[in-house]
């Protein structure tokens, strides 16, 4: 139709403005998209990440603290559990397992985990899968390693290599104990979690490689063999954290007390669902913020476009003028310019929509990477439908207000050209 | 053959507080005829012409078109009425600067249902367009995709007038389409306008001050015979 065609032809005219418009609709519409993103993944991510232990116990700390560097590998433990409080606890009358898990060492970027071999058998996620084998088994030797299945692929390792873990947690460190090399023992399938990014050796392998180190350096003169160190006696003296799962779930806020008073050192217990929820309290003032603040950006976007349409509108007299001498209601007015405020504000919608594909494909591996974020490439769901079109009703509302204007104007004028 | 225009005791006021409004006892146009008004400029010729064209419809009285009254339609068919029925050229600015030259003038059928199949529809509209654009001197080539922006203001006047003529108007009104051109060129440009009147059987009122061209009109009247302009104080009759 020649009338729609020449209101394209009337916006390419404007096409630096009408893009510009489109661009900044764009990118509030990929702000928007992105929290939401960001938001669900993350839940995703932290709520699939554990479950089947009853109680965490960290040294004293914020029970969201220790929930991050025992489960989820973010930041680091102020204080370490001593191993006979460890052992107390764990012969605890209620306590079904408990899993020591010692931090602090890395491997090239990748956090070591040290544990026993029965983290393999009582670590659920996703609510109730085991770890599993891709190839190999738990260690069984001192010097063996279990890799996370992301550290495999990354690191290119296979059964049977050999691998140094350096000191500390720097993605490249200089301090390494490559006098004690590892092997790999067992990689594990992919999980979805931070154990994809983790390299587990036993809890004695993390004490034999500190042996002859102290304060954090090695003692020059000092290095004790391979051989002798296997010799000698590799009861940790500490550990990081402690995994509890327990016989009746009923004892968990009775032994959870019990801990949190332990008299001989000062301890956290903790019960993930809880501390999570926790977190999600905390977080969930942020999320508001972030959703707010996007949500002011896609307003301030489309008042953007109504002014740029309304700044218009002057010129375009002339345009209305021609329009109604050829037969054009002012009703066809208003539509057109609904229309074009329609038109792009879709163009911006679905131009943020594919930034925001096209950004989860760039930013999606460095994410997962750096923050343990597993974002999702899938279809929009349900909720952002609604979201995107209320973006849209938003504009053809917004888009109103310059077609209200016009029709007056077009009522007023009649075919009296004005210029 | 009923008169294509006819007004009578028609009295119009525009709404809001400066009032200007006016008033014709009584005013025809036959069928081809071409008619010069003349009037100086506050003489409510934009008045008159919006009343024809049905933009506005008057308080009182009776203005028919080929026997329609289209002060008793309602103000959507009052404009389905004009695309119709009707052709306007202004005196500049006639066109979309940014739309073809073809587009230009196929814009008058996009509501006119009827006009459009009187110029050839969908197949034979566009040919229909650069027959009157040829036949108003302006070779294909200055035409053919080019936009209506980078015409001469003499070109555009003749498209306009192509867009008044495409589809067979019954009636043609122009608001002193030539006052933008030379002299040479206000000759050249009626005389192409006269002929295709002629042949689409379209009457013409066109509005100027310039009585010079006086002669080649059928007819010439003062708008001030015509039409009463209305103060402020005095209500219409």
């Amino acid at each position: 139709m020649i009338v729609l065609r020449l209101a394209l032809q009337s916006l390419m005219n404007r096409w630096v403005t009408a893009l510009l418009t489109i661009a900044s609709i764009a990118l509030s519409v990929l702000l928007l998209l992105g929290v939401e993103k960001v938001r669900n993944g993350a839940r995703e991510s932290f709520a699939n990440t554990i479950s089947g232990t009853d109680i965490i116990v960290g040294a004293r700390s914020g029970s969201i603290q220790l929930l991050l560097y025992s489960v989820f590998r973010i930041g680091n433990a102020t204080n370490n559990i001593t191993w006979p409080s460890y052992e107390d606890i764990a012969r605890q009358p209620e306590v079904a397992w408990a899993v020591p898990l010692s931090l602090g060492d890395s491997h090239r970027g990748f956090r070591v985990l040290g544990t026993t071999p029965d983290y393999f058998k009582h670590y659920r996620y996703r609510r109730t899968n085991n770890l599993e084998f891709a190839s190999g088994q738990p260690f069984a030797d001192l010097f063996d390693a279990v890799l996370g299945a992301d550290v495999a692929a990354k690191l290119g390792y296979k059964l049977g290599d050999k691998m140094i873990v350096a000191h500390g947690l720097g993605d490249v460190s200089f301090v390494e104990h490559d006098d004690k090399p590892f092997r790999v023992a067992g990689i594990l399938k992919k999980t979805g979690t931070p154990i994809d990014r983790t390299v587990h050796v036993g809890l004695e392998a993390i004490e034999a490689i500190h042996v002859d180190w102290q304060s954090g350096a090695r003692q020059p003169g000092e290095a004790v063999s391979v051989d002798d160190v296997r010799n000698l006696d590799l009861k940790p003296k500490a550990i990081t954290a402690a995994m509890l799962g327990l016989k009746s779930r009923l004892a968990t806020f009775r032994l959870q007390r019990a801990i949190n008073e332990y008299p001989r050192e000062p301890l956290s217990a903790i019960i993930p669902g809880v501390a999570l929820q926790e977190l999600w309290d905390l977080v969930s003032i942020a999320e508001t913020a972030l959703t707010a603040v996007s949500i002011m950006v896609v307003i301030t976007a489309l008042i953007g476009m109504v002014v740029m349409i309304l700044t218009t509108l002057n010129e375009r007299r002339r345009e209305m003028a021609i329009l109604r001498s050829v037969g054009a209601r002012p009703s066809t007015i208003l539509g057109l310019l609904t229309a074009e405020a329609g038109f792009l504000t879709v163009a911006g919608v679905a131009l943020g929509t594919a930034m925001l594909y096209l950004s989860l494909a760039i930013l999606r591996p460095m994410l997962d990477r750096l923050y343990g974020l597993n974002l999702t490439i899938e279809a929009l769901h349900w909720h952002e439908w609604q979201m995107l079109g209320a973006v849209v009703l938003a504009g053809l509302l917004a888009g109103l207000l310059p077609a209200l204007r016009a029709y007056r104007l077009s009522v007023a004028d009649g075919m009296t050209i004005r210029t | 053959m009923p008169d294509v225009l006819e007004m009578a005791n028609v009295s119009f006021r525009w709404p809001g507080r400066s009032g200007f409004g006016l008033a014709v006892e009584r005013f025809t146009l036959k069928p081809r005829e071409k008619l010069l008004l003349i009037g100086p400029s506050g003489s409510g010729k934009s008045t008159l012409l919006s009343l024809i064209a049905g933009i506005v419809a008057p308080q009182t009285g009776r203005i028919s078109i080929l026997g329609t009254d289209i002060a008793r339609l309602s103000a959507s068919h009052r404009d389905r009425f004009r695309a119709e029925h009707l052709g306007v050229i202004f005196q500049m600015f006639n066109l979309l600067p940014y739309g073809t030259v073809v587009d230009n003038v196929l814009l008058s059928l996009s509501f006119a249902k009827e006009r459009r199949k009187r110029a050839g529809g969908q197949t034979g509209e566009r040919q229909e367009a650069m027959r009157l654009l040829t036949r108003l001197g302006l070779e294909q080539t200055l035409v053919e995709g080019r936009s209506a922006a980078s015409l001469s203001v003499g070109q555009q006047q003749r498209v306009a007038a192509a867009r008044a003529l495409i589809g067979r108007p019954d009636l043609v009104i122009a608001d002193e389409p030539t006052s933008a051109l030379d002299r040479n060129r206000q000759i050249a440009f009626l005389d192409l306008l006269f002929s295709e009147l002629d042949i689409a059987g379209a009457a013409l009122m066109m509005v100027s001050h310039d009585e010079t061209l006086a002669s080649r009109f059928d007819r010439v009247a003062n708008l001030t015979e015509i039409a009463r302009v209305l103060s402020g104080e005095e209500a219409p009759t």
